[in-house]
């Protein structure tokens, strides 16, 4: 090699490479420096994608929610005629639970409105009050039987049509045929208003009913109830099973093949479609052990199938992140296996497992499908009382209710998935806590 | 079945009461020297207890598991000759009405005389049962418990022996998966293979027309129905598709911006709000699309002049990407943020710009665990469920047009369960040999995954 001082031809032609290296660097840094910025910027773009997807499903649902939290009452004036409900006089319930109440309401009604006379007009004013007002008013008098031959005032639903009239819901400027309610109907409404009968008031009914044909009276306290009681089945099986599993897998299983098939089996279990959990409680619980159908502890079990393996494996991971030093010091001073497991590594293990349970309720109070499958469908008007009452839960009543093309019922629904949204970020909400509180870093 | 709670509640007092008579027998054995004992007195309860509470328990899931079987067949042997002739559909109609009458679903007064004989005698059979119930359990329980006491003695091992039972337990419960996944493939199999003596698996598998419904009658014409799988698998992934194209891309650049440039801050923001959109239950989805999104794309079309089914696949697949966006994004994170940090900072050492090193870098190095998270995410929009049955139609249309109806495996699984009572036409049984189908392409896609991700997972361990 030449190792003159003075520069050769070749160290030139080296120097005008890197030169021109250089210059084609800067002259790529603009571009470069862009396309860096066009990916963050896709990067903000899809993270702005997901939060406006979120914003826009809870402003629709509150949107179309809010209005059923409220309920237009109508208040009427009902004559109690001692020979329409209890002729004989002998305050009878048998007789007084026969009588013809809804004669009475609908008297009530027409001296609001004498000039109603026809037939026709006589229904579509009726349709203004919901079925709903007979029975409030035999409620009334079965309470208190005394109050027969009085004039009572008496606060009724008002009709789904007349409630949606009263929301803004009703767009008087289309056609009569077109909407629910004609525009005599929409006077008679207005004239009730200004005699100040027509009061708008928290919607109990929501919350005190189970489900019903007309949507002014349905209410989601049946669908709670199943709620309840499904997840109090799947509570009280799946804590202590998954706590189980997980102490076995963790702390007492050799590692063979069996303990890694079960690893793998659980593994996948949490990947299968709740929808062959449904399946599963179809074609096992209810056709081979002959259980009943739509009832809450069907329901139950088939959740509990169905969040196993979350909590297992939640529970696991907890056992893992408690240090091996704690058997080491408890097994040092003689405890034995067991006693270690139970006296020293679960007590600590603990708030993850119950946050991991929790978790997995949340998971199951949401699930919607393996339901379906077991009947938990069925249109239930009676509040269950129990787990082998026949009910629904509230993911369920959601679905049904949103099917129907009343828009009152959508509006339910929606004010249903507020009150599961609600129930949901509480259950979330304490898992954090539960973390937070007592988590330990070793 | 308040019969039973009773017995439970009894067994469990009497469990207790074994347990305190094995520790203060143990106690007294030794006459107050504990230090004699093999174990701490509370064993010698727990023992105890434990003689008394798991036969008994034994005998009750037992009697409870076999007792309606027996009771209807001694039923079916008092009825009269002529009803034991019927055929056993008749006779599972005959048994079902008078098992309303017993209960009192139905009035007793409009009940044949015969009826009304049988379900008293059904009401007799079940209190006798409940009271047979409850004398063998408990004396079982009883038995047991002064076996257990008798058996109490300075010397017996009862902390072993106790400890033996509990790890038994443990295993049993470990076993519920094993049982789970047991119960699934049985079941899906054995009703499948009703199916398929039925309708041939070659049709099921490769026909292009599905018409269950038509089996409803079997007077009609053609009343078998056509089961081919083909328009629903058809269905199922172009609504997965247009799902995947939803959430893949937004997903991964939600991770990559969040792991690469967020701030701490903005992530611990961004983070939570991504659980939240995970959290929101299917049926919620459902809503949103169905009342929400579907109607949204009609109008829309109608603007552009395009003819857009209000149950079009595009509105059902649109929102289950969006369902599905967290479920990449946190998985696809998780792989990101495995890749070493060395890796990054070679990256930067040459020159590289931070969009270089991702697209160069880490993006290729984390490649095998998002393609296995994609997988799983595949895996996941098969199997759902409620989004589809609210906005995705009902008609089988082989079509790739996303503007148009699909049906997919999911929704027919529904339709053809829900509210269908009779357990042998092949319209239900289609059902379970549809869930067969789905369970083996989710576990095919979930085992894939799996194995793809922990391969990967080790690689940087």
């Amino acid at each position: 090699m030449n190792s003159h001082p003075t520069p050769s031809a070749g160290a030139i032609d080296a120097k005008e490479a890197g030169r021109r290296a250089s210059e084609a660097i800067a002259a790529s840094l603009k571009g470069r420096y862009a396309a860096e910025k066009r990916f963050r910027a896709y990067g903000i773009a899809a993270i702005v994608f997901a939060m406006l997807c979120l914003a826009t499903l809870f402003v629709t649902i509150i949107g179309t929610g809010l209005p059923a939290f409220t309920q237009t009452m109508i208040r009427l004036e009902v004559t109690l005629y001692p020979q329409d409900i209890d002729p004989d006089g002998n305050r009878d319930p048998a007789v007084l639970s026969r009588a013809n109440y809804r004669k009475l309401i609908q008297q009530s009604v027409l001296d609001l409105f004498p000039e109603v006379t026809s037939r026709r007009d006589k229904r579509a004013l009726m349709a203004l009050i919901s079925p709903g007002a007979t029975f409030d008013l035999r409620r009334e008098v079965m309470d208190d039987p005394s109050i027969i031959g009085q004039r009572v005032s008496l606060l009724v639903h008002a009709s789904d049509d007349a409630d949606q009239l009263e929301k803004g819901h009703i767009d008087a400027d289309l056609p009569e045929s077109e909407r629910r309610l004609n525009d005599k109907q929409i006077g008679w409404f207005e004239r009730l208003k200004e005699r100040g009968l027509v009061v708008t008031r928290f919607n109990t009914t929501l919350f005190t009913n189970g489900d019903s044909r007309s949507p002014e009276l349905a209410g989601i306290r049946g669908a709670l109830m199943g709620s309840l009681f499904t997840m109090l089945v799947t509570l009280a099986l799946s804590f202590p099973l998954a706590v189980g599993a997980a102490l076995y897998l963790e702390e007492f299983a050799p590692k063979n093949k069996w303990t890694q098939l079960i690893e793998v089996n659980i593994n996948n279990l949490a990947a299968v479609p709740s929808i062959v959990f449904g399946l599963l409680g179809l074609a096992v619980f209810l056709n081979f052990f002959g259980m009943p159908r739509s009832a809450p502890l069907v329901g139950g079990l088939v959740l509990t199938l169905m969040t196993l393996p979350t909590i297992i494996i939640a529970s696991r991971a907890a056992l893992k992140s408690v240090p091996p030093s704690i058997r080491e010091a408890a097994l040092g001073v003689g405890a034995s296996k067991v006693q270690t497991v139970f006296h020293h590594v679960l007590p600590l293990a603990l708030p993850g497992m119950l946050t991991g349970t929790i978790i997995g309720m949340a998971q199951a109070l949401g699930e919607t499908a393996p339901l379906l499958m077991i009947g938990m469908i069925a249109f239930i008007v009676d509040i269950p009382g129990g787990p082998l009452d026949p009910a629904t839960v509230m993911p369920v009543q959601i679905y049904l209710w949103s099917d129907l093309p009343e828009r009152a019922f959508v509006e339910r629904a929606s004010a249903a998935i507020m009150v599961l949204l609600g129930f949901l970020v509480i259950m979330n909400a304490l898992a954090v806590l539960l973390r937070k509180r007592f988590e330990k870093k070793w | 079945m308040s019969a039973p709670l009773i017995v439970v509640a009894t067994l469990l007092v009497l469990t207790a009461v074994g347990f305190y008579m094995g520790r203060s027998r143990a106690v007294s054995t030794v006459s107050g020297r504990v230090r004699e004992l093999h174990s701490l007195p509370g064993y010698y309860g727990y023992y105890v207890a434990i003689w008394c509470g798991l036969p008994a328990l034994f005998v009750l899931g037992a009697w409870l598991a076999l007792e309606p079987t027996i009771i209807e067949s001694m039923l079916i042997s008092g009825l009269s000759e002529t009803a034991r002739d019927l055929t056993p559909q008749r006779l599972g109609l005959m048994i079902n009405d008078i098992r309303n009458v017993a209960d009192g679903n139905v009035s007793g007064a409009s009940a044949e005389p015969a009826i009304q004989a049988a379900a008293d005698r059904l009401n007799s059979l079940r209190q006798i049962s409940s009271i047979a119930l409850a004398v063998v359990v408990l004396a079982v329980a009883i038995a047991g418990l002064t076996y257990g006491r008798h058996l109490v003695a300075p010397k017996l091992r009862a902390r072993n022996n106790v400890e033996k039972v509990v790890t038994a337990v443990l295993i049993a419960c470990s076993t519920v998966a094993i049982l789970t996944t047991f119960g699934i493939v049985m079941s899906l199999i054995f009703e499948a293979g009703r199916f398929f003596t039925k309708v041939s698996p070659a049709e099921f598998l490769f026909g292009l027309e599905w018409s269950p419904q038509t089996a409803l009658r079997e007077d009609q014409v053609g009343s078998s129905g056509a089961f081919g799988a083909i328009p629903l698998l058809a269905g199922t992934m172009l609504i997965s598709f247009i799902a995947m194209c939803v959430a893949a891309p937004v997903g991964l650049l939600a991770a990559i911006y969040m792991s690469e440039y967020a701030h701490p801050k903005v992530r611990a923001a961004v983070k939570p709000m991504l659980e939240i959109l995970a959290g929101v239950p299917t049926v919620v989805y459902g809503f949103f699309a169905a009342l929400t999104v579907a109607p949204l794309f009609r109008e829309w079309g109608e603007a552009m002049g395009l003819s857009v089914a209000s149950e079009s696949a595009l509105a059902a697949g649109l929102v289950m990407g969006i369902m599905i966006i967290p479920f990449v994004s946190s998985l696809s994170d998780d792989v990101i943020s495995a890749v070493p940090q060395s890796m990054r900072e070679g990256s930067y050492g040459l020159g590289a710009t931070r969009s270089e090193t991702i697209k160069k870098v880490i993006f290729p190095a984390a490649l095998p665990g998002i393609v296995g998270g994609l997988l799983l995410a595949v895996s996941r929009a098969i199997g759902e469920t409620m989004i589809v049955v609210m906005a995705a139609g009902l008609a089988a249309n082989l079509t790739a047009n996303p503007l148009q109806a699909v049906t997919t495996v999911t929704v027919q699984i529904v339709t053809l369960l829900v509210g269908d009572q009779e357990f042998d036409s092949p319209k239900t049984l289609a059902a379970f040999a549809l869930g067969l189908l789905l369970f083996c392409m989710t576990l095919v896609l979930n085992v894939i995954a799996l194995h793809v991700v922990n391969k990967y997972r080790e690689q940087y361990e």
